[in-house]
């Protein structure tokens, strides 16, 4: 039996870690796909179209087949088919990575509201979501408990990815390659190829974050789906210092800045909400600009890194 | 061995046979024979630019030779790739670290193996670590970032890396020039020790000809590409060799000074600023240094001698205090620069003072393609007047380049200096300020630059020179003090300065 219970201002606090937990996930997705790439020593900023575009595939593959997880999985192979083409551009002599990661964002975007048309009135099945709030009674709970199970799998995954960075070669590999591409020539490693497979594997998992959106949360695929999650997942591997772990609870941060707005509308706050909706990229900028120091580098970046080299 | 190989043990061989290699229409090496006997310290002299690094990478397949070939222990064998060279026990520690700068020294190590696992039980990997670590003759931290570690730390443990890949012929490019003279005399010996218990073979490029005698066996010269002499060390003299290097008998042209010191052109008050880790304080009470005279600045790397030429060139922000020059506020903007005709040369120019990948041409030009003919700045750009000044500078300084429209990031370590110092030292000079200028070079240039340094000085212009090398600044300082701990610790006169008292302060206890 459940009740609405009145928990009043309560309901302020549990709305935003409800919210955080449903509105992290694009961002884990592609913070963590940022992190791979950026850790190889390139930066591709094409992600936030690879997130659209991840939407609307899943979407489209999810209505067709029936199936939400065959809507994934088409996300993540068309996430692969950008990175790799990405990854296969920055290769030649004088191609700049965040001058195509932008023209990447733009393609993506535009082919996603090209092929999206058909698929804007349709309804596509679901993610399943698990219901960890089944404990409580009380319904605010219990909603704010209902977490998708691709959360939980992107909360692994950056665990798995930080352990794959210390303890494997695979990791150890693009570490090397991401800090110092003499240092991986003179090892006999081919740098443009771990850079190829970084860029594809960090596109496979941002398209996984389209498909969430739209799939999950807000559950339809339409031109607005992303509010700019792709672009800002940028911001947030540099706060998280290319760090999985600090990559996960860096986009429960963001996710919980993005409920904000959402949770004071809920409680009755009528009046000024709005301005709390741009909470994301005001804690954006005010992260970049507080961690960043005129005398020193950043501590943790791949010294190969176009931005910070 | 920490790790199951089944390959052989000990020195082995190496012959570079007819090694030619151009780029361009630039013959960098014509037809170099080497023979390296197993189980030898074997050296490699020549000028700057005349194909050392060229031809070591050569052997090791970094670059694919013209034409030539390599023999290991007397089997042809084919350097398609460094890859190659490996698999075949010869490894290489480049002239610059290529030791990954954020992975620990235990994490370098391991993913530098051929085999590293695929999955790495650090446990198991610590304990080989420490087990290889017993054996080898000295030590490095192995849980740092490498970043952290001092230059001669790195240099010990781009050998050491080696050793532990198992190579049995090691090729060093200039593995001293980064370190003190202490430091490099600790790692040669150990080098030295090695080939002579038969467990490797070393070819060394170096400019030190007190190195050479002291540890090589056998010796190669290269003079612009060609092969010039060689021979057992033993029976040559450093006469010999700088003969066999210059083709003549070198010019070596010491200046007398004259003239004393002038008025205070720098002035340094109480300056304050965090040094690039950001914890410790760099604080220099006073400082002056005089027109006509050399102030050189002693100490031991990493005591705030790079936060010191960062500040005076403007790279790192002030917290405290004032930089003046002639009595006038400084913050080394280019017009404040060329109003009191400041020069700079500082350390690892090609980062520090070029645009690398813009031509010779057009760096040697920084400091005059805005200069118009009248007093108003240019604003069309002259191609003669940046061509003919590349022209003269090249010939003067004797820079080796294949052409001025080359990128400078292409030149040799040694001509990248001589070319940044041809641009500073060009007009009227009222102040300059260098640091490790003399970092990588032969001796010949060695002798040259310290020439200009005092000619500039005798011309009155006020010199701050930063070294490492202590024997550089007792040659050619009318002053010295000692930098310690972000300090100045001691002065004294450079005429009447003692060694050992300088060393006392430069280890940190006056
Ligand atoms: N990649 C390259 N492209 C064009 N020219 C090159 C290249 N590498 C070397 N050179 C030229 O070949 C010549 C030999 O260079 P090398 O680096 O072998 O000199 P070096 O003997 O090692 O000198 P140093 O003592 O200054 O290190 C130089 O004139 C250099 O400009
Ligand atoms: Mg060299």
């Amino acid at each position: 039996m459940s009740t609405s219970a009145d928990i009043g201002l309560w309901g302020v606090p549990l709305a935003i870690l409800g919210g955080a937990i449903r509105v992290s996930t694009p961002f884990l997705f592609v913070s963590l796909g940022e992190c791979l790439t950026e850790r190889s020593g390139r930066i591709n900023l094409g992600l936030e179209g690879t997130l659209v575009f991840g939407a609307m595939a899943g979407y489209a593959i999810a209505f067709q087949t029936g199936s939400a997880w065959a809507g994934v999985l088409a996300a993540a192979l068309a996430g692969t088919v950008f990175g790799l083409f990405h990854g296969w551009i920055c290769k030649f002599r004088g191609v700049n990575d965040i001058a195509i990661g932008i023209a990447m964002m733009l393609l993506g975007s535009g082919l996603a509201f090209f092929f999206g048309k058909p698929y804007i009135q349709p309804v596509a099945p679901d993610l399943p979501a698990i219901p960890l709030g089944w404990w409580s009674d009380v319904t605010q709970v219990q909603a704010a408990l209902q977490i998708n199970v691709l959360f939980l799998i992107g909360a692994a995954f950056s665990v798995a990815l930080w352990w794959v960075f210390k303890s494997t070669r695979v990791g150890l590999t693009i570490r090397v390659v991401g800090d110092s591409t003499d240092a991986a020539r003179a090892m006999g490693l081919n740098p443009d190829l771990v850079r190829l497979l970084a860029t594809a594997a960090g596109g496979a998992l941002a398209g996984v974050g389209g498909a969430y959106l739209s799939l999950y949360y807000p559950g339809s695929w339409n031109e607005g789906v992303s509010s700019g999650q792709g672009l800002m997942a940028v911001a947030l591997v540099i706060f998280a210092r290319w760090n999985p772990v600090y990559c996960f609870w860096a986009a429960l941060l963001f996710g919980g800045a993005g409920a904000l707005g959402p949770a004071l509308q809920s409680v009755g706050v009528s009046q000024g909400y709005y301005l709390f909706y741009a909470a994301p990229y005001v804690l954006t900028l005010g992260l970049l600009i507080a961690t960043s120091s005129p005398n020193r580098a950043l501590e943790g970046a791949p010294g190969e890194l176009s931005i910070t080299k | 061995m920490s790790h199951e190989r089944a390959l052989p043990t000990g020195a082995i061989g190496v012959e570079a046979v007819g090694m030619t290699m151009r780029f361009g229409d630039f013959t960098a090496l014509d037809n170099v024979t080497v023979n390296i006997r197993p189980g030898t310290f074997h050296a490699l002299l020549g000028e700057n630019g005349a194909g050392k690094s060229t031809l070591v990478k050569c052997i090791m397949g970094f670059y694919h030779a013209t034409s030539g070939g390599v023999l290991v222990d007397g089997h042809e064998a084919l350097m398609t790739d460094p890859k190659a060279a490996h698999a075949l026990g010869l490894g290489m520690v480049y002239q610059h670290f290529t030791l990954v700068p954020s992975l620990t020294a235990a994490e370098n190590l391991v993913i530098s193996r051929a085999d590293a696992p695929r999955v790495i039980n650090w446990g198991k990997e610590r304990a080989d670590l420490a087990a290889f670590m017993a054996r080898m003759p000295f030590h490095v931290p192995l849980d740092q970032p490498v970043n952290r570690l001092a230059a001669g730390e790195k240099q010990k443990l781009e050998i050491l890396k080696q050793l532990y890949l198992g190579r049995r012929f090691l090729i060093l490019d200039e593995p001293t020039s980064v370190l003190t003279p202490a430091e490099a005399e600790d790692v040669l010996g150990h080098v030295r020790a090695l080939t002579r218990a038969g467990e490797i073979t070393v070819l060394m490029i170096t400019h030190k000809f007190r190195e050479v005698t002291r540890f090589a066996d056998d010796l190669t010269v290269l003079r612009r590409g060609s092969h010039a002499g060689g021979g057992a060390v033993a029976e040559l003299s450093h006469d010999d060799m700088a003969r066999m290097m210059m083709g003549a008998d070198p010019d070596l042209r010491s200046i007398d000074r004259t003239g004393g010191a002038g008025a205070v052109v720098l002035k340094l008050d109480g300056v304050r600023a965090t040094d690039r880790s950001g914890l410790k304080p760099i604080e220099i009470d006073a400082l002056d240094v005089r027109a006509g005279e050399v102030l050189g600045i002693a100490g031991v790397s990493g005591n705030g001698q790079m936060e010191l030429m960062e500040i005076l060139t403007g790279q790192r922000a002030l917290e405290g205090g004032a930089v003046m020059v002639k009595g006038n506020a400084f913050t080394a903007t280019r017009a404040e620069a060329k109003a009191h005709k400041v020069r700079y040369l500082p350390e690892e120019p090609l980062r520090n003072a070029c645009a690398p990948k813009m031509s010779v041409a057009e760096n040697l030009a920084f400091r005059l393609f805005d200069v118009g003919a009248g007093p108003k700045p240019r604003f069309w750009k002259s191609g003669r007047q940046i061509a003919e000044n590349a022209q003269a500078m090249i010939a003067g300084f004797k820079i080796k380049t294949a052409s001025p429209q080359s990128p400078i990031a292409a030149l040799s370590g040694g001509n990248v200096q001589r070319a940044v110092l041809a641009r500073e030292l060009s007009g009227d000079v009222d102040l300059l300020i260098v640091s490790n200028p003399c970092f990588g070079l032969d001796f010949a240039a060695v002798s040259a630059i310290r020439a200009r340094i005092i000619a500039a000085r005798n011309k009155g212009a006020a010199v701050l020179l930063i070294s490492e090398d202590l024997d550089e600044i007792l040659e050619l300082s009318d002053r010295i003090v000692v930098m310690s701990e972000g300090r100045i610790a001691y002065e004294t006169p450079g005429a009447t300065a003692d060694v050992a008292e300088i060393g006392r302060y430069m280890a940190g206890h006056g």
